[in-house]
């Protein structure tokens, strides 16, 4: 290491937990809140999410609807690309595999698109396979409207900007549309263990 | 969305620091000499990285404080007692050392200040720094885009940028400065004197029908308060910018 910032020591963690920690982050307790604006407040009964896009048929729920699917609870280490991550969370969910179920698609990428406008790009094979969730409980209860409520994606192998708050939809496309960090100088991918942090990371 | 100044990859740079400015007994300013520095626009930030002498870094985002016009680039922190790299910055650092940083970053929470829309500045605590950028920037370029900024702190002793904001609001540009004071104030005040709220802001605030361009930034609890607010008063949601920041570990 050539340069060493002159008297800083720093606060060092444990070997157990430095491995569970992507390069450049560091352990928080709380749940930060990131939004680009002000919190969309959206009454269930105004709620729905679809698949729509590259599609036979789009596919939508209303919230009675989404609510009767069979749900999974997950735990899992959470990284924002501001640099905390939070380990172990705690979601209950519906697995974006249970809303894929039987469609067929040639698309490769997937836009999550939310409430309020927001939108994230990536392939669609990160968001299958196990990998990702409309979550609507955070440790055991409603999942609150700063973070994401009434529901919200949770694809937590990717920076949590990837993760939309207030979800409305996938929509399924053959090519990549870089969503609304990555055209503002975020990584179109965001891996955290890559670093995946900015345009050219 | 249209692509912004940051284009390519972001490299790590050193910035020496050339002066050292205590804001309040908190919050300090770095004035760095980044040679190579390719500009950034009003209301980004950087990550700054420390290096101990076995390796051991960490990092942390912070907001520029200096317009795109200064030819040094000045970060604003505030220390947090129980963080690791802003005791550091707030504290430790001294004038010549080397801080590595790379940047800038964001390309939303920007004003570049070529929209004819009137500004409305919301600030809380430290979250006046990208703010500042934006409020330099414009006097840098005597700007005269009718501009008010409405800054919460804790004291008088809290106000960051105290002076300036007072010289730059009494030069009658269209610029204009509200502050409340949360906790404390000193005699004869004649600020507000409490948290932000949905009468402070509608005095404050731009008429809806003049459709400002809304900037917010501060701890969380205050940038939901404050964007709530203005939701509600009817300004579109679209129009109002935030950036939060947690009080956690920096």
């Amino acid at each position: 290491m050539s340069f060493i910032s002159r008297g800083f020591r720093g606060k060092r963690r444990d070997t157990a937990s430095s491995s569970r920690l992507p390069p450049g982050q560091y352990v928080v307790n709380d749940f930060p809140v990131l939004s680009a604006g002000p919190t969309p407040r959206i009454p269930v009964a105004e709620w729905s999410f679809v698949i729509e896009g590259e599609i036979d048929k789009p596919r939508s729920w209303t919230w009675d609807e989404f609510r009767k699917l069979p749900t999974e609870q997950v735990t899992k280490d959470i990284h924002c690309v501001t640099k905390w991550s939070k380990f172990d969370t705690g979601w209950t969910g519906v697995s974006v595999d249970t809303l894929m179920e039987g469609v067929d698609t040639a698309a490769e990428f997937v836009i999550e698109f939310s409430y309020g406008g927001y939108t994230t790009n990536l392939p669609l094979d990160d968001v299958t396979g196990g990998k990702a969730w409309v979550a609507f409980e955070f440790d055991g209860q409603p999942l609150h409207p700063e973070h994401g409520g009434p529901a919200r994606m949770l694809v937590p192998h990717l920076y949590f900007w990837k993760s939309a708050k207030w979800i409305r939809g996938l929509r399924l496309v053959n090519e990549d549309h870089p969503g609304f960090w990555e055209t503002n100088g975020y990584h179109n991918y965001g891996d955290p263990w890559r670093e995946q942090r900015y345009w050219g990371d | 969305m249209a692509r912004t100044a940051v284009l390519g990859r972001l490299i790590w740079q050193f910035g020496t620091v050339a002066e050292l400015v205590q804001e309040t007994p908190k919050v300090a300013s770095l004035i760095l000499d980044v040679p190579g520095w390719t500009g950034h626009l009003a209301g980004q930030h950087v990550d700054v990285r420390l290096t101990a002498d076995d390796g051991y870094q960490a990092q942390r985002s912070y907001s520029i404080a200096s317009p795109p016009e200064d030819s040094r680039l000045a970060i604003t922190v505030e220390r947090l007692d129980d963080g690791e790299v802003s005791p550091y910055l707030v504290g430790e650092v001294r004038t010549g050392d080397k801080v590595e940083l790379r940047g800038p970053i964001g390309g939303y929470f920007v004003w570049r200040g070529d929209d004819e829309r009137p500004v409305l500045l919301v600030a809380g605590g430290s979250g006046v720094v990208p703010l500042m950028a934006m409020i330099r920037h414009r006097a840098a370029n005597h700007l005269k885009t009718p501009t008010r900024l409405l800054y919460s702190s804790r004291s008088y002793e809290d106000i960051i940028y105290r002076a300036e904001l007072d010289r730059l609001a009494s030069a009658g540009d269209g610029l204009t400065v509200a502050h409340t004071l949360t906790r404390m104030q000193p005699a004869g005040w004649t600020g507000y004197a409490r948290r932000l709220d949905s009468a402070m802001l509608a005095e404050v605030a731009w008429p809806k029908a003049q459709a400002p361009i809304v900037y917010v930034c501060g701890p969380t609890p205050m940038v939901e308060n404050a964007a709530s607010l203005l939701v509600e008063m009817g300004f579109d949601p679209a129009s109002v910018k935030t950036e939060r920041f947690g009080a956690t570990g920096g």
